[in-house]
């Protein structure tokens, strides 16, 4: 098992539930907020000016440590800067460490997917056993591991990320590509005499599509936790830089005096991994109920 | 899949559990020795000298003397394989070589850090379990409203990163409240934010799963007949499904600990207190490698002893694996 695997999993309410969620074409209120706190995150990100009421790194000392209020929705920090700009300004670096973290974790994801449900059956005991050790490093010590071999810091942080996830797709993926390999159509291609590279490329993959894509989704949010762990341990991004995890760990120091500085950046990352989940979940349900 | 017949004599369910044991233990020791391998191979790695590392990094500008006694002594002059071979030889007999910064045994470092984590990790365990289970029994079959609250619930606990539930668990109890201390103390009041933080987002992940069985159990003919028998719905609930529910977080609690361990790098950190995790933090910031392989090495070793109690604590708790693995 793997935390992804674990934000996969959606409660199906009782059958007459089901029936009722089915006639109402509805999508439930839930995820309909998680589609705006998406668009926003996204509004943040590409157009971080238009969102936030001031400069993220205007300095005014005067105004230092003020609490929330109608001026700083989320106060400021030990140099006054308006803390809700810096959490807007820091939603482009967080979900770009979150977006590429998943994208490596796909891709080694994928090769080894493919590799296993297609390369035979020497290739997926391999990739099997490779898993289940790597499986053996759980959570952020895989990624720790990284760290000390290639030295902290954002970039390193990502690709660490990325890799400690790769096993929990490689994983989910292989089970995917085992279904489809095994659906009628693709036995059709074989019986056609396809090869098996074409197969792959027009069949498999194309219908492993959409999973991926929900697989990512529900991934996002947990890459972006552990992207922020590590910057709050110091081992990723810097505390100058306006990325959330790294204002938290600015914030620790005056937590006693300033508890807004570590509530609101942290408040965009469950934001943000509940959002994602919520939305994955949803696409899951749609996917399962035959539309 | 045959349904094993219950005429079986007992011999041939022990030969298979000892078989299935067998199989086990020879996947643990597997899955420790490609760890050791993947740490060690992934650890030369590293860019510089590990003597230069070992004598404090390259701004120690040691004498080539000092860095040869080094190589020397830690075996850095011998080739990749022997070096390999040596530590596999050392692992087998506990020896974990000796910190690059602190100059002790890391076996000795470790072993002092070990019980305090693991407690810190076992009481997080049981009290996402309860906090779980009680959830899962709560909002299942209930309606509509309960479920879409208790699926809010987990998918929000589940959300919560632990530096940040952590900061915020303190400047609640601790800083404007005053209830708790917001250090670990070494007392049980010190160990109480630690050990919520720790549970919270893990009982999110488990109540997922505990509801997600207890909803296909409740809907099984042995629950209709309890309840037309005169049982009280939630006697049912106790009785009866609970087993059911505990099941696959059963099969999680191996996967969970590990997670627990990671968490607790985050946690000890953030708390001040003593364990494994901090000093695996303390160790990658100061690169000394040894104590690293340590922490992982230590951390695959009980992960690995998890895994193997959970499978056998699920074949105790549910009869129908037992056939199922004398196939």
């Amino acid at each position: 098992m793997s935390e992804l695997e674990l934000r996969q999993t959606t409660v199906e309410a009782s059958a007459s539930h089901a029936v009722i969620r089915r006639r109402g074409r509805m999508p439930r209120a839930g995820t309909l907020v998680s589609g705006a706190f998406v668009l926003f995150l996204v509004a943040a990100t590409v157009a971080p000016a238009l969102i936030a009421t001031q400069d993220p790194n205007q300095i005014a000392p005067g105004d230092a440590f003020s609490a929330p209020s109608t001026a700083h929705w989320f106060g400021t920090d030990e140099s006054g800067r308006d803390i809700y700009s810096r959490v807007v300004a820091g939603t482009g670096t967080s979900l770009l460490i979150g977006v590429t973290a998943t994208a490596i974790g796909l891709a080694l994801g994928l090769v080894l997917g493919v590799l296993a449900s297609f390369g035979g059956r020497i290739a997926d005991f391999g990739v099997s056993r490779l898993v289940e050790v790597l499986f053996a490093f759980p959570g952020l010590l895989l990624a720790l591991l990284v760290i000390v071999v290639y030295g902290p810091g954002p970039v390193t942080a990502t690709i660490a990320v990325g890799l400690s996830t790769a096993p929990g797709y490689a994983r989910i993926i292989r089970g995917q590509l085992v279904s489809i390999r095994s659906s009628q159509y693709v036995e059709a291609a074989r019986v056609l005499g396809r090869t098996p590279g074409r197969i792959l490329g027009r069949h498999v993959l194309p219908n492993a599509l959409i999973p991926l894509f929900v697989l990512a989704t529900l991934g996002i949010g947990q890459a972006i936790v552990w992207a922020s762990a590590l910057s709050y341990l110091g081992l990723g991004a810097q505390p100058p830089a306006a990325e959330w995890g790294a204002m938290l760990a600015a914030g620790r120091t005056y937590l006693a005096t300033a508890w807004w500085m570590t509530v609101f950046p942290g408040l965009m990352i469950v934001g943000t991994t509940i959002a994602t989940t919520v939305l994955g979940r949803a696409m899951t349900r749609r996917g399962r109920s035959g539309r | 899949m045959t349904p094993g017949s219950p005429a079986d004599p007992p011999s041939r369910v022990d030969g298979a559990i000892l078989r299935r044991t067998g199989l086990l233990v020879a996947g643990a020791v597997f899955v420790l020795w490609a760890v050791a391998s993947l740490t060690f191979f992934a650890i030369r790695l590293i860019p510089g000298d590990p003597a230069q590392a070992i004598l404090g990094g390259p701004g120690s500008q040691a004498s080539q003397e000092a860095l040869d006694q080094v190589r020397r002594d830690y075996g850095l002059d011998q080739p990749l394989l022997v070096q390999y071979l040596a530590m596999l030889g050392r692992l087998i007999t506990g020896d974990l070589g000796t910190s690059y910064a602190l100059k002790v045994p890391v076996a000795e470092l470790l072993g002092a850090q070990l019980g305090a984590t693991l407690l810190l990790a076992t009481l997080a365990l049981a009290l996402a379990w309860l906090l779980a289970l009680g959830l899962a029994i709560w909002s299942t079959g209930r309606g509509r409203v309960a479920s879409a609250l208790g699926e809010g619930i987990e998918i929000t606990a589940a959300a919560l990163p632990h530096f940040w539930l952590a900061a915020v668990l303190i400047a609640v109890f601790s800083t404007a409240l005053g209830w708790l201390p917001p250090v670990a103390t070494g007392t049980p009041s010190g160990l109480v934010l630690p050990v919520v933080t720790l549970a919270v987002p893990l009982a999110g992940f488990l109540a997922q799963v505990m509801r997600e069985s207890l909803l296909d159990t409740m809907q099984q003919p042995f629950v209709v007949s309890a309840r037309a028998r005169g049982e009280s719905a939630l006697g049912v609930r106790l009785r009866h499904t609970i087993r059911h529910a505990a099941l696959p977080a059963i099969s999680l609690s191996g996967w969970a600990l590990g997670w627990l361990l990671s968490g607790a790098v985050v946690v000890e950190t953030i708390f001040a207190m003593p364990g494994l995790g901090r000093t695996l933090l303390q160790a990658v910031t100061l690169r000394d490698i040894p104590v690293v392989t340590g922490v992982v090495l230590l951390v695959a070793l009980v992960y690995v002893l998890m895994t193997v109690l959970t499978d056998v604590v699920s074949r105790v708790a549910d009869p129908r694996l037992r056939q199922e693995g004398a196939r």
